[in-house]
């Protein structure tokens, strides 16, 4: 039997991960083991959930298992721009009404923003969501993962997944970042050391003085590219920055979880993040990254700031404090997209969309925007993108003859202003 | 379970079939606005190989080398491949969403090495006892055997009829 106080430091020799799991299967469960959990909220987009209806109409059943625990989120190609997506929003708004669960439609934001924001999720839950970068939670002290439809479908049933334990790979960030280099361009630098494989199946601690001084937006950025390296999920320790955080949103009655200290991991890195300057990954993987110095210069047409990845608050802050006064290479098309309403709105309120626009952006509804390549910025062919999101693969904004470079809002504003990559520091005091 | 057909393999533009992802198996193109898996099949794999579709016989196997299947969640990735008339897939490893979603949709995935595994090669797979044979250059490859969940998934008919069958999951 599993039990609560477990969730502190223990004689157990669990991981973080191995006690979540333990606790939503009701047993002590260790690495490699398969096992039937609990699991907290699942949710679908607009390019997974078309499947999530038809495996649970086939499945047989009309009622999810809690419909507060349940959701589908439009923002994947929101507003539509096609009749296709559009009978698909339409079934999804049929489903949900059907079902009673809950619905975000066009314009509230990316998944990946408002699920956290919106306080579904809490420390200690295991989520499941049919879009990838569902591991961004983990920045929330939980377990998140993205699994397919057929899966996110038998959760929302049956209330339960099943799930292997994963191994434990711990990264720790020693230092301080330096000015000009953000959690993004640690990621990138990490990702670029164990590789786009690096940690297949295996889940991911980040930790250290270079994560405990970032904020939770930007531990979520580093939790969300944990997929990158291939890992099912990335987590991180709790601390009174996320106590105060889920204060303000209310969130109350979590179980925040520590690993023990003679938990087993499969590896431990350690770096020096005062070492590591701004990061781009280049064309055509995420794992292709070079430091600013090596690539500054190289000829940019488009420039995106938005994504589940760099598209909050605190991304679109950096990226208008540096432009504020100046104006975007006429040369590129500069395309800013909010990650949700909220942010949309106080972006307003603060006057950085006021700056976006006036410097010569085209300032988009919230959602993903032009990150998955289905509207809203589709590059043409032969042209270089830099894009604060998450995945640089061939085709993936859309055109499999245009080339994506990824960096951080500061590198990414920076380059719009320049019409080639440039490095943030120069622009920074 | 066996399964009979000929090796289909990629170059990627860096001239490897490593890190093979879901936007190569089926681009965002029309992830969003297909909602026929029989037309989705026709463009599967296209950016590598525009005339591979129109190659596949019935039965055929695609074979890769590193970390097959990463990025998205999409599950109209195996959907497209199992519409595509392709029987497995072979490749040193694969991203772990693609991994679960191709085993609830019914499609077996095969972990081994694959270098020594050509195009147009007619392999014979034989899933519970875990052997490869290549019956065009007449050697055997053994593989892991795969996970008892997974070949129930399979013997099922995938993750849909295991849950109708069971009423809910039933690993132990
Ligand atoms: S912003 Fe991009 S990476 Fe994030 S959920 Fe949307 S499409 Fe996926």
């Amino acid at each position: 039997m599993w039990n609560d106080d477990n969730n502190k430091k223990s004689a157990l020799g669990l991981t973080m991960v191995e006690k979540i799991l333990s606790r939503h299967a009701g047993k002590i469960v260790k690495k490699g083991e398969i096992c039937i959990a609990d699991i907290d909220f699942a949710f679908g987009q607009d390019g997974t959930s078309s499947v999530i209806i038809d495996s649970f109409r086939e499945m047989g059943v009309e009622k999810v298992f809690d419909k507060n625990k349940c959701a589908i989120i439009l923002d994947h190609s929101c507003p539509s721009p096609i009749v296709g997506v559009s009978n698909i929003h339409k079934k999804i708004r049929e489903f949900v009404k059907e079902t009673g669960i809950i619905l975000h439609d066009i314009g509230d934001g990316v998944c990946h923003e408002l699920v956290p924001a919106k306080g579904y999720v809490k420390p200690g839950d295991l989520v499941l969501g049919a879009d990838s970068h569902t591991c961004t939670y983990g920045a929330l002290n939980m377990c998140s993962t993205g699994m397919g439809s057929t899966d996110v479908a038998a959760a929302m049933i049956a209330g339960k997944t099943w799930l292997k334990v994963p191994e434990t790979i711990k990264f720790i960030a020693n230092g301080k970042l330096k000015k000009g280099v953000y959690s993004k361009d640690l990621i990138l630098y990490l990702i670029g050391q164990v590789s786009a494989d690096g940690a297949t199946y295996k889940a991911c601690e980040y930790t250290g003085e270079a994560i405990d001084d970032l904020s939770i937006e930007a531990r979520m950025t580093i939790c969300n590219m944990a997929i990158e390296m291939g890992a099912k999920f990335g987590i991180m320790n709790f601390d009174k920055k996320l106590e105060t955080w889920l204060e303000k949103k209310g969130i109350k009655d979590y179980k925040k979880v520590e690993s023990d200290d003679n938990a087993e991991y499969l590896k431990i890195y350690e770096y020096d993040a005062s070492s590591i300057t701004p990061m781009v990954a280049m064309p055509h993987t995420v794992d292709n990254v070079a430091s600013i110095n090596d690539v500054k210069g190289t000829h940019i047409d488009e420039a995106y700031l938005g994504t589940c990845t760099n598209g909050r608050i605190e991304d679109l802050t950096i990226a208008a404090n540096i432009l504020k006064g100046k104006k975007i290479n006429k040369n590129v098309r500069f395309i800013v997209a909010p990650a949700s309403r909220e942010i949309y709105l106080e972006a307003m309120e603060k006057g950085l969309i006021k700056i976006f626009v006036e410097a010569g952006a085209a300032v988009v509804s919230p959602g993903c925007g032009c990150c998955v390549g289905t509207h809203n910025g589709v590059p043409s062919d032969g042209e270089n993108v830099i894009s604060t999101a998450n995945r640089n693969f061939k085709g993936r904004m859309g055109n499999n003859k245009a080339f994506i470079h990824l960096a951080s809002p500061a590198t990414v504003v920076s380059s719009a202003i320049e019409g080639k990559i440039a490095d943030p520091r120069e622009y920074l005091d | 379970m066996i399964l009979e057909g000929n090796a289909h393999r990629f170059i990627k533009p860096d001239g490897n079939d490593n890190d093979i992802n879901t936007d190569y198996v089926i681009s965002g193109r029309y992830k969003f606005q297909c909602e026929d898996y029989n037309e989705l099949a026709t463009h599967v794999m296209e950016d590598l190989d525009s005339n591979f579709y129109k190659n596949i016989k019935k039965g055929d196997i695609i074979v890769a080398g590193k970390n097959f299947g990463c990025g998205s969640s999409r599950e109209q990735a195996p959907i497209a491949i199992i519409y595509a008339g392709i029987s497995c897939i072979i490749a040193k490893s694969f991203a772990r969403i693609f991994f679960r979603n191709s085993f609830n949709k019914g499609l077996p995935l095969i972990e081994c090495d694959t270098d020594k595994i050509e195009k147009g090669d007619k392999l014979n797979v034989d899933l519970e006892k875990g052997i490869i044979k290549n019956l065009t250059k007449n050697f055997d490859i053994k593989f892991n055997a795969i996970p008892p969940l997974m070949l129930k998934l399979l013997h099922d008919g995938g993750l849909v009829n295991h849950f109708k069958k069971n009423k809910g999951f039933n690993i132990d």
